[in-house]
């Protein structure tokens, strides 16, 4: 089972620009290796990453096999009310894995 | 003895000088030239399925990632866009490529006016030493680009499994 590592601050001012961090475990095949006797790996990647703000989508990825195993991704956002970040990523053969966060904007 | 040493040494600090100077001198034409180099086709075509035919200005976009990489399997890579990120004035989107891995796309990020700051970070693969560029799409639907040369002593995604 993929574990999520999330960084969201616990707290924010209303307007303030927070970063948001978000790390998976996933092996990021890529599908252009071969083992030793020459076979080809078959692709297994993250495909696609969101980031939902009380339920309002404010971020959103497309990966590829360039992207480094266990996906980490920093990104901003406008802290506007408390509630719940919810992440979302999917990937190839049916990988589908969500976290969550919370914040208080006072 | 000492007459001759002196020489020497004068000649030791002259001779790094002269080459401290000529590297100078070397890197400046090397970072202004790159961009008139061809750019391979798959990377081109890659280009203009984001961009289609719209014109791709250069500016406005940075692109942070160390000259010089150790090991290409995880490149710490960090592209912002100047932008004031307002309802009428944002950045819709970045895109990333590479020149040299087997596949030219690297990732494609999604904004929105409340993301407050235009800058996003994760890790790359880089598979050779070789050109990054990055692509920003504004709320006007115009385009800028940026491109950093990396240069990559481990190569990775094409290596074997063991």
């Amino acid at each position: 089972m993929a574990s999520a590592l999330i960084n969201v601050p616990r707290k924010a001012k209303r307007g303030d620009v927070i970063e948001i961090k978000a790390l998976t475990s996933h092996i990021m095949e890529t599908g252009f290796r071969r083992t030793a006797a020459g076979d080809l790996v078959p692709r297994d990647i993250i495909t696609s990453f969101n980031c939902r703000y009380n339920g309002a989508e404010v971020f959103r990825a497309d990966f590829f096999p360039a992207i480094a195993a266990n996906p980490f991704i920093s990104f901003f956002t406008v802290a506007k009310e408390s509630g719940k970040f919810e992440f979302e990523w999917i990937g190839d053969n049916g990988f589908s894995s969500t976290a969550s966060a919370s914040i208080i904007v006072e | 003895m000492a007459v001759l040493r002196k020489i020497m040494q004068t000649t030791r600090r002259d001779f790094l000088g002269l080459a401290g100077g000529a590297a100078v001198a070397g890197a400046v034409p090397i970072v202004t030239l790159r961009p008139l180099e061809a750019t391979p086709e798959t990377l081109n075509a890659a280009i203009r399925n984001v961009v289609g035919e719209a014109a791709v200005r250069s500016g406005k976009v940075k692109l942070d990632i160390p000259p010089l990489v150790e090991n290409g399997n995880t490149v710490p890579m960090t592209v912002s866009v100047a932008s004031p990120m307002t309802a009428d004035d944002y950045v819709k989107s970045i895109h990333v490529f590479n020149e040299k891995n087997p596949q030219p796309n690297i990732a494609n990020f999604y904004l929105g006016p409340s993301a407050g700051r235009a800058q996003v970070a994760t890790r790359i693969r880089l598979a050779d030493s070789q050109k990054v560029v990055a692509i920003a799409r504004l709320s006007d639907d115009s385009f800028w680009s940026v491109s950093t040369d990396v240069i990559v002593t481990l190569a990775a995604c094409t290596e074997e499994v063991n």
